[in-house]
């Protein structure tokens, strides 16, 4: 697919656009054509997934796993879908006319301009698409973003004592309240101020929001400091330190993701996309709790990242089925008891048996046995994926279970060391030895 | 080391999974192999023959680490003995255990070996004076399972080389032996 004629667009492992600062996905369109009407020198792209977002459209071509943008800056007017007759059998079309650069590249400012045509074939409505486009468009946030640094600096100007007493440069004569026009004039008055008090709120209101950015981007690095400050000292900080970062970290990674994919926005591609999106999310939990997690867990850290737009259980899970489709790197792997974990599809459980099995040959151990809430604290994890584990490992006969009263216990596996022709045998340097002397000391 | 009367147990006695029975195939059939072993050895010092799984029976319980086997670990540890011949099952609902640490045949050999030794060929014997007499006293004989020894003379008999017949002054069963 050449579309070369366009900027390209990153995309993250799993194919869902990398969106910039401040910029949040509107709407999914399935099956979308990108053609060059009027310019048969450009080819056309064929059927990809294109993303309508604040700032841009990115066409998506999911085979190859390549994208590319056209920012609406650059838009310089889009075309309604036409209704007619004869546009009953075609496929609904949007048109935009597109600014070209001088030396030629699309989506460039320049003054000659280029008809790109978006043919929409999936099974989805070109009007509500097309209304979201026209609001992106008018709305044109990156302009705010522009202008950012100057609304601040007027704020600062104007917030202070003198704020409410009006602009100070403004002539300010007070008019006698007298007769029906100076009833008026009081109204019309009041409608001013109203109607200033209101700007001013909504001002407010957007100061507020680029701050919640700011505070987003201030929380990222705070956390990459703490990431990098735990891992170059993880062996001088003392304990409680350790405590504080952790809690701190858990705090910080919770915080948001900037655009969730919504129902809303992807529509019919809904599960797909949640499903790349929840593959790039959970890299990051995945990497902290040593490459597998508890679907449960993902659940709360995936809703809260996402704030108001919670998903189901279900939807997860399916989010999650998806995956098998879908090249990313990681998976969802079921327990025999039914627990389900996800895990990078690189991970290999022999570290975790190699660990599992020095923790069962330290004295204690071999004396009393793990209990699957020992190897939780000791590797880290959750009681109940600490017990997946042990089990896994009791399956590959490195480990065997002791069931009592006083619970559910595992042992290094000995009877594999022991001589059935000889049953009074303990052989030297070996693991029954080891357990032997370690038994003895407590008989 | 830990013993059962004069019995000296293995050191794996003392290893608490030895009593749940291990659910991975490959583990258990060691753990299934060592508790037959265990099991004959001990039967064999201690001249037990029957192994009543409801009652409490000493070498199924570790008071020192506080084990005992299960009702179906024991089960299973005997059913496994009984599909190698070691053991029979006396009743349907398998409630009792037979062990034989030496087959029929080899107590017949047993009880051969002894009449040629003792000089009784074609003599005669009463039941009782072989499980309980002066010539079978420090011998495997002695103490045996009056339904083993029954079975055992049967297979002699069957051989031509005894003939059991009812005693006349007493209700005990004799054998005449033609070795």
């Amino acid at each position: 697919m050449n579309g070369n004629w366009l900027p390209q667009a990153p995309l993250t492992a799993s194919g869902r656009p990398v969106l910039q600062p401040g910029e949040v996905e509107r709407s999914l369109q399935s099956s979308v054509d990108l053609e060059a009407e009027e310019n048969p020198r450009l080819t056309p792209l064929r059927s990809g997934l294109l993303a309508l977002t604040t700032h841009r459209l990115i066409w998506i071509d999911e085979s190859s796993n390549s994208g590319y943008a056209i920012f609406l800056a650059n838009v310089i007017h889009a075309y309604p879908p036409k209704k007619s007759i004869r546009s009953m059998f075609h496929s609904p079309r949007i048109r935009l006319q597109v600014s070209v650069s001088a030396e030629g590249r699309i989506g460039e400012k320049g003054s000659t301009s280029e008809m790109i045509t978006i043919v929409i074939r999936g099974k989805n409505d070109p009007d509500a698409f097309f209304s979201k486009l026209w609001d992106a468009l008018r709305s044109r946030p990156w302009e705010v973003e522009e202008k950012n640094g100057e609304v601040t600096s007027v704020d600062g100007g104007v917030s202070g004592p003198g704020s409410r007493d009006g602009p100070s440069n403004s002539v300010w004569i007070a008019m006698p309240v007298v007769g029906v026009s100076g009833i008026l004039r009081k109204e019309q008055e009041i409608w001013e101020s109203t109607d200033k008090s209101l700007q001013e709120a909504f001002q407010d209101l957007n100061a507020l929001m680029s701050k919640a950015k700011e505070m987003v981007s201030l929380a990222e690095k705070m956390r990459l400091k703490l990431l990098s400050g735990s891992s170059a000292h993880a062996n001088v900080a003392n304990d409680e330190e350790l405590g504080s970062n952790q809690e701190m970290q858990d705090w910080l990674l919770s915080v948001g993701i900037a655009s969730p994919v919504t129902k809303d926005s992807a529509g019919a591609l809904y599960h797909q996309q949640l499903s790349r999106q929840l593959a790039d999310f959970v890299q990051r939990p995945l990497e902290r709790s040593g490459g597998m997690i508890a679907v449960i867990d993902i659940y709360c850290l995936f809703n809260r990242a996402r704030g108001t737009e919670l998903i189901s259980p279900e939807d997860l899970l399916q989010a999650c089925a998806l995956w098998d489709k879908l090249d990313v790197p990681v998976m969802l792997r079921k327990f025999d008891s039914g627990v389900m974990v996800i895990q990078n599809k690189t991970h290999s459980d022999e570290e975790i048996f190699t660990r599992l099995k020095s923790l069962a040959l330290k004295p204690n151990a071999l004396r009393m046995g793990v209990s699957p809430s020992d190897a939780a604290i000791i590797l880290g994890i959750a009681p109940a994926l600490a017990k997946e584990h042990l089990l896994t490992a009791e399956s590959k006969g490195l480990l065997c279970r002791d069931v009592s009263p006083e619970g559910f216990r595992f042992y290094v596996n000995l009877f594999e060391e022991i001589d059935p022709t000889n049953t009074h045998l303990v052989k030297h340097h070996g693991l029954f030895e080891a357990w032997v002397s370690a038994a003895s000391v407590f008989g | 080391m830990q013993t059962l009367g004069n019995f000296k147990l293995p050191q794996f006695f003392n290893y608490p999974p030895y009593f749940t029975l291990q659910p991975v195939r490959e583990t258990r059939e060691k753990q299934v192999q060592l508790w037959k072993e265990l099991i004959l050895d001990y039967c064999k010092s201690q001249k037990v023959f029957i192994i009543g799984l409801e009652e409490d029976f000493p070498l199924f319980i570790n008071s020192a680490i506080e084990r005992s086997l299960s009702h179906e670990a024991k089960e299973v540890f005997l059913s496994s003995l009984v599909s190698e011949g070691r053991a029979e099952w006396m009743d349907k609902g398998h409630k009792k255990c037979l062990i034989l640490w030496l087959r029929i045949q080899d107590w017949a050999d047993c009880i051969l070996n002894f009449v040629r030794e003792n000089g009784l060929e074609n003599g005669v014997m009463t039941l009782e004076d072989i499980r309980s007499g002066i010539e079978s006293r420090g011998t495997e004989l002695e103490g045996i399972d009056r339904g083993v020894l029954v079975r055992a003379l049967r297979h002699l008999e069957q051989k031509g080389k005894a003939a059991i017949f009812k005693g006349s002054a007493t209700d005990d069963e004799g054998v005449k032996f033609s070795a």
